[in-house]
């Protein structure tokens, strides 16, 4: 892009968030107390400024619990303005699901005393690492005003399982090992026996392995056996066929697993494996061509330890 | 859009990679800016540097898939011949935090000196590999590669899994079996998260020291056949492939050391 072409995106970006700051962040109550704001399948950019994932807020008669902040400082702000115009229960809690931008950007929004923000056992630590490398890209990429200030760690960490009671409902937090990423979080509200899987689900959005492929499937075993009446994912429709609708993905991660196994099985090189990664599932899934690369990447050098 | 209500934290932490950030696409002269402004000074002091692929050529992908897991390979297009062969080669990553990424060191006897590994890219850089040949002169071949991969960042997935398997490594020949008297290809996997540091985080408030594999060192028969001192811009999980020419069977054997002074060997026996 030309210097001029910048100058004139960086405008429109700016004339973009005013407009974005008029509007209201469109939330669906999918079960009792429950409110999800659906995402888009985009990259992250300056013209979404990264919010692009799925996020929103449980009610109980006492707390609100925040899941999730938003991909921007904005969205952050205005999830705020939507829980606020939901109901005059206070939010007690933030969690954060895992440390991708478009879960954590918003996080400064809820930043007061009275607010406790919970994570992985591993969340600060990932932050911490990913904080300089974020920032950048975010400047260079989002036009979405992150600051080193937006990025919160937790103040309770989850180990491996813990209850938040929100006042006549419980939500369930659960710790996973390397999966999506290797800070993950479910939560299950007992209440609407709704299991919010955040990015442990993709749906439609290919999924983007940045944790373990074998630690994925791992998890999704476990949490397939879970009963819940709907499933939210981090990207894509809530659904109401669980565990059904997580065979796409667990397919995609199969097929992937089994491929990358060949192909070190094989003796092929990292370059020879991007290479020759195979696009059969590509009509399956919305941006195969931006993720699938990189799975094929990490899951190729993730197979190389698996053998003897 | 209020940035510049941070002034004085944004200064101090993205001082070194502003330029980056004005001119994400550079123009032309502008890409050479952090080189020509101090790096090559840093690195190779007043020599002077042919730019030319008639030594050695770099290969880069252009649109890294993964900034933690970036396939880099260096091609010799010279022999090594007692006469005249590739002593180092050098890699430097201008716009990372810490540019330098590896020095190899080869012999006549590594038989081409090819090596290929996978490194951390951070940002929109330049990737280059300067060789210098035995009669002292440097020769640069380059390539311009961008970091994307969505959410991802260049520290690599799970950490504790290398860790876990801390110093463990392993051989790879092409074809799993030695072909004496000409070049064989050897790839070295070793098992080690290579992640730099923090100072106290302002974040976390988490101290976390480095931890990176700083010299390689491959024999054949006790025979060095490539050394090389690394960085943290070398992917966790260092790997790398090269040449060397084995006469008989043997023993290669590789020993590695981190920069806490951890010390690990290993050794695979080889044969026809
Ligand atoms: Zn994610």
């Amino acid at each position: 892009m030309s210097r001029s072409l910048a100058g004139v995106a960086m405008v429109l970006a700016v004339a973009a968030a005013s407009l974005q700051e008029a509007s209201a962040l469109e939330l669906k109550e999918i079960a009792a107390g429950i409110f999800v704001h659906q995402g888009l399948h985009e990259l992250p950019d300056a013209h979404n400024h990264g919010e692009i994932a799925n996020i929103g807020f449980v009610v109980g008669s006492r707390c609100v619990a925040v899941i999730d902040t938003g991909g921007s400082p904005e969205q952050g702000r205005e999830l705020k303005a939507a829980v606020e115009r939901t109901t005059r229960v206070p939010v007690c809690y933030v969690v954060n699901t895992h440390v991708h931008p478009d879960h954590i950007y918003g996080n400064r929004a809820f930043r007061q005393p009275g607010v406790t923000f919970v994570g992985h056992r591993k969340l600060a630590q990932a932050m911490a690492v990913r904080a300089p490398f974020y920032l950048e890209k975010a400047q260079r990429e989002l036009n979405n005003g992150l600051t080193r200030d937006d990025f919160i760690p937790p103040d309770q960490t989850v180990q491996d399982r813990l209850e938040l009671d929100l006042g006549g409902r419980r939500l369930i937090l659960t710790a996973h090992g390397p999966a999506h990423t290797d800070t993950d979080l479910s939560l299950f509200d007992d209440q609407t026996q709704i299991l919010w899987l955040a990015d442990l689900l993709f749906e439609g959005h290919v999924p983007v392995v940045d944790g373990s492929l074998s630690g994925w499937l791992k998890e999704l075993e476990k949490l397939r056996s879970v009963q819940a009446k709907r499933a939210i994912p981090g990207h894509g429709p809530v659904v109401s066929d669980w565990p059904a609708a997580a065979d796409a993905e667990l397919h995609y991660l199969t097929r992937l697993r089994e491929e990358v196994r060949g192909l070190v099985k094989q003796g092929k090189t990292l370059e020879q494996a991007l290479e020759q990664a195979s696009r059969s599932s590509r009509g399956d899934w919305q941006l195969f061509d931006e993720f699938h690369k990189r799975n094929v990447s990490s899951g190729f050098a993730e197979a190389e330890w698996e053998e003897p | 859009m209020k940035i510049s209500q941070y002034p004085r934290l944004f200064g101090l932490l993205l001082a070194g990679v502003l330029a980056a950030i004005a001119a994400p696409v550079p123009a032309a002269g502008e890409e050479e800016a952090a080189w020509n402004g101090g790096l090559k000074q840093k690195y190779f002091a007043d020599q002077p540097i042919e730019e030319s692929n008639a030594v050695i050529e770099l290969t880069a992908p252009y649109r890294a898939e993964d900034p933690a897991l970036v396939p880099v390979s260096v091609t010799a297009k010279i022999p090594q011949t007692a006469d005249r062969y590739i002593k180092t080669i050098t890699l430097v990553i201008d716009n990372n935090p810490t540019p330098f990424a590896a020095a190899f060191h080869f012999t006549p006897d590594s038989g081409k000196a090819d090596v290929a590994m996978r490194l951390r890219v951070n940002s929109y850089t330049h990737v280059r590999a300067i060789a210098e040949t035995s009669d002292g002169k440097l020769t640069m071949s380059k390539a311009f590669v961008k970091a994307s991969g969505g959410c991802s960042a260049p520290i690599g997935a799970d950490l504790e899994a290398a860790m876990a398997r801390l110093g463990k490594m392993k051989f790879k020949l092409d074809g799993d079996k030695l072909a004496l008297q000409q070049p064989n290809l050897t790839q070295l996997l070793i098992s080690h998260p290579n992640i730099t540091g923090m100072q106290m985080d302002q974040i976390s408030r988490l101290v976390k020291p480095a931890h990176f594999v700083q010299d390689v060192k491959v024999s054949f028969n006790g025979k060095p056949i490539m050394t090389a001192q690394t960085d943290i811009a070398v992917s966790a999980g260092p790997n790398f492939r090269f040449y060397f020419v084995p006469q008989q069977p043997g023993e290669l054997k590789a020993e590695i050391k981190d920069n806490t002074g951890q010390s690990f060997a290993y050794a695979q026996a080889v044969t026809p």
